[in-house]
């Protein structure tokens, strides 16, 4: 009987010792329970229809099967057209978040490897320095910017929303996207030298090859950040359909009309449905990037 | 020639016409790069690093170190920026009232996000480890990480309203309970200090999921072979958790401290969204804006950001070298 238990059959074991107590799942359930039931409940108001009954009654009483005909798309439409028109805040939230993700992604990989593989004076001085860089929290550097970018008469403007997103992803995108370019074997980057490839064929033909796990991890972080960024867009964007995002836009609507939760919830969702599909989709990535220290404080 | 199309869409089309445009003329720019660097015959590899560094660095400096001393140094001036008032700024922030309850809000967000957030999450990461439905349970706590803070915050709004949120109903239910009637639910977001509370609240339903994640990748990370020794040993789950599973993610604790206590100590978008700052519940970055942009006050909305800047600091060193010792373990 010496036979050595399977994986399978250890963690059986384990899980049966850990949660033998009913006392545990319980605990679990309630913790699961409080953090779904909030959202659970803006997602059935988005779809009760009835106004009166919206701002008058909590959403689970629209269950009873006499409130049933409540539920429909009406809220859906009234936000997305007419004078809240989010469809257009949501263009915009798509035109920022584009440029800002593809644009310091793309300048972080070039510095990440010089800083990697390239030899050169005052180098590691410099790293320290970019990465000291992360501890300027965004309110500091907002007047100077905003001044600067009024004086060039760009201010609500896209390109300064582009521009601000990316300066403010470098510093933490370059020093993730270095350390996850110093997992590649030295020995590939030698043996390309070897063969005659400049700097510029190894950065396009084995480096970003290799980095495209790394990148998909930063790139859903960033993502996640202008996208849902609210403090640059109440700075820079100005709070016209012109430019602004939906964070902005909602966040204006709960201060101007708090209680239209017929506006508000299915507008919440159409903010929502975007990032949860993302992180639906890629979770193994978003959780690899968060270990690796992805998360800006 | 008119820039304008460019510069001011004002159609879908024209904002995507835009976007496209932005994207094109950087990868332009970044072609122009690669091409100089790959030019010459043996460019030194010194070169490449300047030519590779210099988009980001130049716009570092101009985006995060020049504005960080052009900030430092209005701190020292009045509300426009003009007349040199020395520390009156700091001075006013560190007596007045008003600004010392918002230092104090500021404390108790910093303080309560991350040792609530952490226990929760620790708490959950261990009851759900290796259970059949360990990665839906996960997901579920998991979720709010994706949600802006703006939708975290009309999601609570909505639990704290006074006439149909969950909250209210509960605290009726309550009454009914103990036999009073006729009670009206409070205005929750509105009486301090109880207000703040239900605020940090909502950072704590965002903030568990990070939490939860990083603790439990470093639960898995503990070898089968302790975890055995210690079931051996006769210890039983409760003391498994104080004596071996804490010990051993020590480093992960503390990183997933200090990263939400950044998290707290910047919140912005919930407390904005839902209460403004109002009723007693404003904090440090909440403040700025309000100074800044609703005040014109530059002077006062600097130092609030100094502030910020010189508390984060310490925080973040700390962080770092947590982290650099909790890869090592890993």
């Amino acid at each position: 009987m010496s036979k050595k238990l399977t994986r399978r059959e250890k963690a059986l074991i384990r899980s049966k010792n850990k949660l033998s107590s009913p006392w545990a799942s319980l605990l679990s359930i309630v913790i699961a329970v409080l953090w779904t039931v909030p959202t659970m409940g803006l997602l059935v108001t988005s779809f009760r229809q009835n106004r009166m009954a919206i701002s008058t009654s909590g959403w689970w009483t629209s269950f009873a099967p006499s409130h049933w005909k409540d539920f429909g798309l009406g809220n859906y439409k009234a936000v997305l057209g007419g004078g809240y028109n989010l469809g257009s805040y949501f263009v915009n939230s798509f035109v920022i978040t584009i440029p800002g993700v593809v644009i310091p992604i793309t300048l972080a990989l070039l510095a990440a490897y010089a800083f990697a593989w390239c030899k050169f004076p005052g180098r590691n001085v410099l790293f320290v320095a970019v990465f000291t860089l992360q501890v300027v929290p965004v309110q500091v550097t907002m007047i100077p910017l905003l001044t600067q970018y009024v004086n060039w008469g760009l201010n609500n403007t896209f390109w300064v929303l582009w521009l601000s997103h990316t300066i403010f992803g470098l510093p933490l995108a370059i020093f993730l996207l270095h350390n996850f370019m110093l997992d590649i074997p030295k020995e590939l980057i030698e043996a390309a030298k070897m063969d005659g490839a400049g700097h510029v064929q190894i950065f396009l033909k084995v480096v970003l090859p290799l980095m495209v796990p790394a990148i998909a991890s930063f790139a859903i972080f960033q993502f996640l950040w202008v996208w849902n960024d609210l403090l640059v867009a109440l700075a820079f964007a100005g709070n016209t359909p012109a430019t602004a995002p939906l964070t902005s836009r909602l966040s204006d609507m709960v201060g101007s009309r708090g209680s239209a939760w017929y506006l508000l919830a299915p507008g919440a969702f159409i903010a929502m449905i975007v990032p949860v599909a993302v992180f639906l989709l890629l979770q193994r990535y978003f959780v690899r990037g968060m270990l690796a220290g992805s998360v800006k404080g | 020639m008119s820039f304008d199309p460019i510069l001011h869409p004002d159609t879908t089309l024209g904002k995507l016409l835009a976007m496209v445009v932005a994207i094109l003329l950087f990868v332009g720019v970044m072609a122009l790069v690669l091409f100089l660097t790959n030019v010459p015959k043996n460019m030194p590899s010194w070169g490449v690093a300047a030519l590779f560094l210099l988009p980001s660095i130049a716009l570092m400096c101009f985006g995060l170190l020049y504005p960080t001393i052009v900030t430092f140094r209005s701190s020292f001036y009045g509300r426009d920026g003009q007349e040199a008032v020395g520390l009156a700024n700091y001075i006013k922030i560190f007596s007045d009232p008003h600004f010392l309850q918002v230092l104090l809000n500021t404390v108790l967000w910093t303080v309560l996000v991350p040792l609530c957030a952490t226990a929760v999450g620790l708490l959950y990461a261990v009851l759900v480890d290796r259970t059949r439905f360990e990665k839906l349970a996960k997901s579920l706590v998991f979720l709010p990480m994706a949600i802006s803070m703006v939708g975290a915050a009309i999601i609570w709004k909505f639990v704290y309203d006074q006439k149909i949120g969950l909250l209210s109903a509960i605290y009726l239910w309550f009454a009914h309970l103990f036999g009073s009637s006729d009670v009206q639910p409070p205005q929750w977001l509105m009486g301090a200090p109880g207000n703040t509370f239900l605020l940090i609240l909502v950072m704590i339903w965002i903030e568990a999921g990070y939490a939860m994640t990083v603790l439990s990748a470093a639960i898995k990370a503990i070898p089968d072979d302790i975890v055995e020794a210690a079931r051996l040993d006769g210890l039983n789950g409760r003391q498994q958790f104080f004596y071996m599973t804490i010990p051993l993610i020590r480093p992960s604790i503390v990183v997933v401290l200090t990263t939400v206590a950044m998290a707290g100590l910047k919140s912005f978008d919930v407390v904005r969204t839902m209460t403004a700052g109002n009723y007693g519940t404003s904090v440090i970055a909440n403040e700025f804006y309000t100074q800044t942009f609703q005040y014109q006050n530059t002077g006062l909305g600097a130092a609030l950001a100094v502030i910020m800047f010189i508390v984060v600091i310490p925080l973040i060193v700390f962080n770092v070298y947590q982290m650099k010792q909790s890869q090592e373990v890993r």
